[in-house]
């Protein structure tokens, strides 16, 4: 399956840990996975739907990482995914995969589950989806500089 | 390796073919301005590459895109994912 499953119980409301998830993002990012030439100084994910979702380094630049497809606080948040393999940001729709959580309780706690969906639409060469060859499972061409990084 | 298997404009074609759905050597053949011989040369630089793979159907050869690329992100960000939220865990119950 192209996707990726995680889910951690917190001992914490939902609301808490929708703010720590949007408002607090940087602080438990692993830094060293960003875009930007300068390190990692913040991640904003704008707090309504169509916001944008970005990183800030220590040197001002804004790299944009994707956006807010669904904003439902404290339940579900649904974010567009822009990076392709190569950390590079790819502004095509047709081009993203989509990361929801959700917060559900559970017992005391609150229980997070992340799923990062639609990889191979990174994949997609867009002339050809327009040409609808895309094929089985949206697949319609690759990126190349993806394939350099991980084949 | 990838990367150089693609930088061919013709290899670059067959792999966009063989993303729509697989095909036999001859198919591709057929809907391209190249040889049979030359497909299978190019079929084999794209397997040796992984970019693509082969599976017997009964006497057929079908040629197919290899998915290790995706794989390859999906367990990437697996892990990115998994340190992320183990930390996001942790910072949630700071008091």
């Amino acid at each position: 399956m192209t996707e990726v499953r995680r889910s951690v119980l917190v001992n914490a409301g939902a609301d808490h840990a929708f703010k720590v998830f949007t408002e607090k993002f940087v602080t438990w990012w692993p830094a060293g996975h960003h875009i930007g030439e300068a390190d990692l100084k913040d991640v904003v994910v704008e707090p309504f739907q169509h916001g944008r979702w970005y990183e800030v380094g220590t040197d001002g630049a804004e790299c944009d990482w994707g956006s807010v497809k669904a904003w439902e606080p404290p339940a579900r948040l649904l974010l567009a995914w822009h990076l392709n393999g190569d950390w590079d940001y790819d502004p095509d729709p047709a081009r993203a995969s989509e990361v929801e959580i959700t917060f559900t309780a559970e017992g005391d706690g609150t229980r997070v589950e992340l799923v990062h969906r639609n990889f191979e639409r990174h994949f997609v060469k867009p002339e050809r989806l327009r040409e609808g060859v895309s094929g089985e499972g949206g697949w319609g061409g690759i990126l190349l500089g993806f394939a350099k990084a991980f084949v | 390796m990838a990367f150089a298997a693609l930088g061919d404009p013709t290899r670059r074609e067959i792999f966009t073919l063989l993303v729509a759905g697989p095909r036999a050597v001859g198919e591709i053949a057929a809907e391209l301005p190249v040889s049979r011989p030359a497909v299978s040369q190019h079929l084999k630089v794209l397997k040796e590459a992984r970019l693509v793979r082969v599976e017997a159907q009964g006497t057929r050869r079908r040629y197919s895109v290899d998915h290790v690329g995706v794989a390859a992100m999906r367990d990437y960000l697996d892990d990115v994912w998994g340190q992320a939220l183990a930390n996001f865990a942790a910072v949630v119950e700071e008091r």
